[in-house]
Formats: C-alpha cells, structure tokens, sequence
C-alpha cells in the first residue's frame, strides 16, 4: 500500500521497497534533524506570532497583501514586525516596501534584516542580488538551503509578527517553510485568491495542501473584488466569480472568509512606488477592507496565544 | 537520430510560453493561442508543465478527462471544437481536482521529462507549452529535456505594472 507521495513515510515505508518512485520520494521528505530543529528554535525563539502567506495562483496579491499586513501591524509603534520574503525567483517584496537597492549587512549575530521602520524589518532574495534583473535559476534543494539560512542566519530579535510571503504553488519553498517553522509555532495561514474560478481551483490545492501538513487556516482574502469607478461610482465586477467566488468556496471546505477587497488602481501605483497603500489612500475601501482584515488576524493571533497560555 | 525517432519527431514548431511572474495570463495566452492556430488550419498540441497549478483542462472544458496509455506512451487528450488540439496536463492525473501536487523539484524533474518524451503527440505544425511562473525546477528541465528539439523560441507574457 503507497503511503502516499506526500506523507512523511514516502519513500521510507515498507510498502515502498521496490517501487521505482522510492528514491524520488525518499529524496523528498527529509525535514530538519534534531540538532537543525534545535538551531533554528533558539534563533527564532522571540518571535510571538508566525503568519503564513500562500495562495497556489499566482498574481492574486500575495506579497501586496503581506506588505500591507506588515505595515498595517508596525503601525503600533511598539509592535516589532518583521517580514520575510521566500520567493526566491520573483521576490517582489524589496520593491513593495521601497527598498529596492539595499543591502545585507552581516553582523556579530548574522544577518541584518533591512529596516523600513525602526520596528519593521525585511528580508529576501531580492536583496542578495547584484541587479534587480538577475534570474535566480535554483533547482529545489537550493532554494531549500537559502530559505533555511534565512531563518537560522538573520538576527530577526525580538519580533511580535513573522510574516512569511510565498511564492504560487505547493511545492519546494512551502514544504521547507513549514518544515522548518516546524521546530517554532506557526499561528496559521493566510490565503489570498481572486474571485475567477481559474483562481479558486488553485487555491482549493493550497488550502488541501495546507490540512495535509496540519497548518492551521486563518482565513481567506478575496482581492481583485469588484471595481467601483471614481467617477460615474459604478460597480462592475472585473474577474466575474462565476463559481460563487471566495465566499461560496469558504463556504463550502468550512474555512473563513477574511474580507473582499475591491480592485483599486491605487494599489498597484503605490506597490510599484514603494509605498503603503494605506498611507497613501487612507480613504480608498480597499483601505478599510485591508484594516478590517487585518485587524481579524491580530485577533486571531491573541486569542489562539491566550489559549496556547492557557493550556500551559 | 534520436530526435527522429521519438514521440516529438512529428512536432514541427516548439513554443514556450514563460512570464517569471505569476497570474499574468500565461495560460489564457497559450489556450487563446493554441485555438487561434487551430481556427486557421494548423495542428496543434498543449503540453501543460504547472504541475501545481494546471489551468488548460478547466479553460478547455476538458478538467474531467483522464489519459490512456499506448505502445508509444501516453495518448493526449483532445480538445476544442473538432477535438482537435491535442493537451497533456498533470490535471489529467489527479484522482479529484482538489488534490494538491505537493512534490520537491526531483519529482517535478521527472514527471516533466516523462511529459516531454512520453506523450504520443503524432503530427503537428505547433507544440505550445505551458509554464508555470519562475524560473526554477519546471523552466530547466522543460527547457533541458526539449534540447534535442528544434525549440521556435518563448513567448513572454507580462501586464504593464
């Protein structure tokens, strides 16, 4: 009987001798050994809460969503934030958060995240890089050991919020992550989609994907939601949710719905300009969609460590 | 010659279709393409290398196909008005569409090399294939395993931010 190519038995099961996926699915499956684990736990410590940000489709606004999320939650001045950017082949975070050019100062206690604020600091691929055109063509098992190094080699220090951007799909970078925080407490994940069912195939994957590896599912956003014209104020839906959209998927596989945010010009400009979107457009109801989202997972956040106290 | 003698030795053109970025329309770029040529004569074939994100069945109407074997691999399934166009996607292998193909790069590597050699594509004027955003595992062995080929070149799809 196949253990399943996704189970932690792949490959190493008795079931499996023999069979000619064996070393594929052995080569797979290896998470951190002990003395990793421990490594990894001292560094990472101080960090309170840890927030996943996946969707399985790509360009729905994962790293706009996850810039914001850190810029909404570093507004408490005396909340530290710290952002961390695995998308090692497009990592869009540099540019979103204005500090496209920086980079990596190695100190005493490892690497020096970049600082947007003095309690906001950020870490990517992006910044290791020579040009901001340089493809960074890894196999898995590279893209592995940087994401590893990441969280074993910055010197993040006292952090309230580990946001963790993605890149699309279910593959290398998300089984690591998860392994590796594995050793650490993850509060959950965030899952953005948009509202075409072309989107929503995906990110059902991910939310599968994410009850197979036990990540607990915050919740759902719904971008791209609708568009309302400035100027005649119409509302048109511009990816038409032919299949019911996010709210009849959460409905149905029993997750919450976070919040729709709607489309916004806005957006895109102060992403491309490196800046926050809700500085910029404190007005905009995408602004107030993105506050009141937000606010949902700190409130899941504090409760879920409540009940963590509360256990112990 | 090797090439000759193999499943893609009927091909006559072979196209990638690549972003690096996701969600830019690459699938709807290659099925909207792969239709265009069809409507005007040509024969045509869509090799889906997403294997994480597969989005050709559903924009095809083809997501609850699934694909036999013969003598010289796997048969595509056919697609589009005339069942025409000829379409291999992981999709096509998934026990319920939900599943999530969760594997590491040495998996993907040998699904992907399978996809390439193993499809019985027959005669066609154009192979369209299907990437899934980056540059990483899919984009190396797709564009390592199709070495041997005449490669017409990629196509490359962005949106303007």
């Amino acid at each position: 009987e196949c253990p399943g190519t996704g189970s932690a038995q792949a490959g190493r099961a008795a079931a499996c001798q023999g069979c000619p996926n064996q070393g594929l699915c052995a080569a797979g499956t290896a998470g951190p050994d002990p003395a990793e684990a421990a490594e990894l736990r001292a560094r990472l410590r101080a960090v309170r809460h840890t927030v996943l940000v996946l969707s399985g489709k790509g360009g729905v606004g994962k790293s706009t969503f996850s810039a914001l999320l850190a810029h909404g939650l570093a507004a408490d001045e005396t909340k530290q934030v710290a952002l961390l950017d695995i998308d090692i082949c497009g990592p869009s975070i540099p540019k979103m958060m204005g500090l496209e050019g920086e980079q990596v100062h190695q100190s005493g206690s490892g690497w020096s995240p970049v600082y947007v604020e003095e309690n906001l600091g950020v870490m990517s691929v992006g910044f290791l890089l020579s040009s901001p055109d340089d493809a960074v063509i890894w196999r898995g098992p590279k893209k592995n050991g940087l994401i590893k190094q990441f969280l074993r080699d910055v010197d993040w220090g006292e952090v309230d919020y580990l946001i963790v951007d993605t890149p699309p799909g279910t593959s290398d970078e998300h089984l690591s992550i998860v392994q590796y925080l594995s050793a650490i407490h993850i509060d959950g994940a965030v899952i953005v989609t948009t509202p075409q069912e072309v989107s929503l195939q995906d990110v059902r994957k991910e939310i599968n994907f994410c009850r197979k590896v036990k990540l607990p599912i915050i919740g759902v956003v719904e971008n791209m939601s609708g568009f309302v014209c400035p100027k005649c104020k119409n509302e048109s839906q511009i990816f038409p949710p032919t299949t019911g959209g996010a709210e009849k998927m959460c409905q149905n596989l029993n997750v919450s719905l976070l919040g729709k945010v709607p489309l916004d010009p806005q957006i895109g400009k102060s992403c491309d300009r490196g800046q926050s979107f809700l500085a910029e457009a404190p007005e905009s109801p995408a602004t107030l969609s993105y506050r009141n989202i937000i606010q949902r997972i700190q409130e899941y956040c504090e409760q879920h460590h409540f009940q963590e106290e509360k256990i112990m | 010659t090797l090439a000759e003698r193999t499943n893609l030795a009927g091909v006559r053109h072979i196209l990638l279709v690549l972003s690096g970025k996701g969600g830019v329309g690459k699938s709807t770029i290659s099925t909207e393409l792969a239709l265009a040529l069809c409507n005007a004569g040509k024969r045509v074939g869509i090799l889906d290398v997403d294997l994480c994100g597969p989005s050709i069945p559903r924009m095809l109407r083809v997501q609850d196909s699934a694909v036999h074997q013969c003598d010289s691999g796997w048969v595509p399934v056919f697609v589009g008005q005339d069942k025409a166009i000829a379409l291999m996607s992981i999709g096509f292998l998934l026990e319920r569409p939900d599943d999530a193909v969760v594997w590491r790069g040495p998996k993907k590597n040998a699904l992907i090399k399978q996809f390439v050699t193993d499809v019985a594509w027959g005669d066609l004027d154009f192979l369209i294939v299907d990437t899934p955003p980056g540059t990483s595992d899919e984009h190396i062995s797709t564009v390592e395993a199709l070495r041997p080929y005449q490669l017409l070149g990629a196509i490359l799809v962005t949106t303007p931010q």
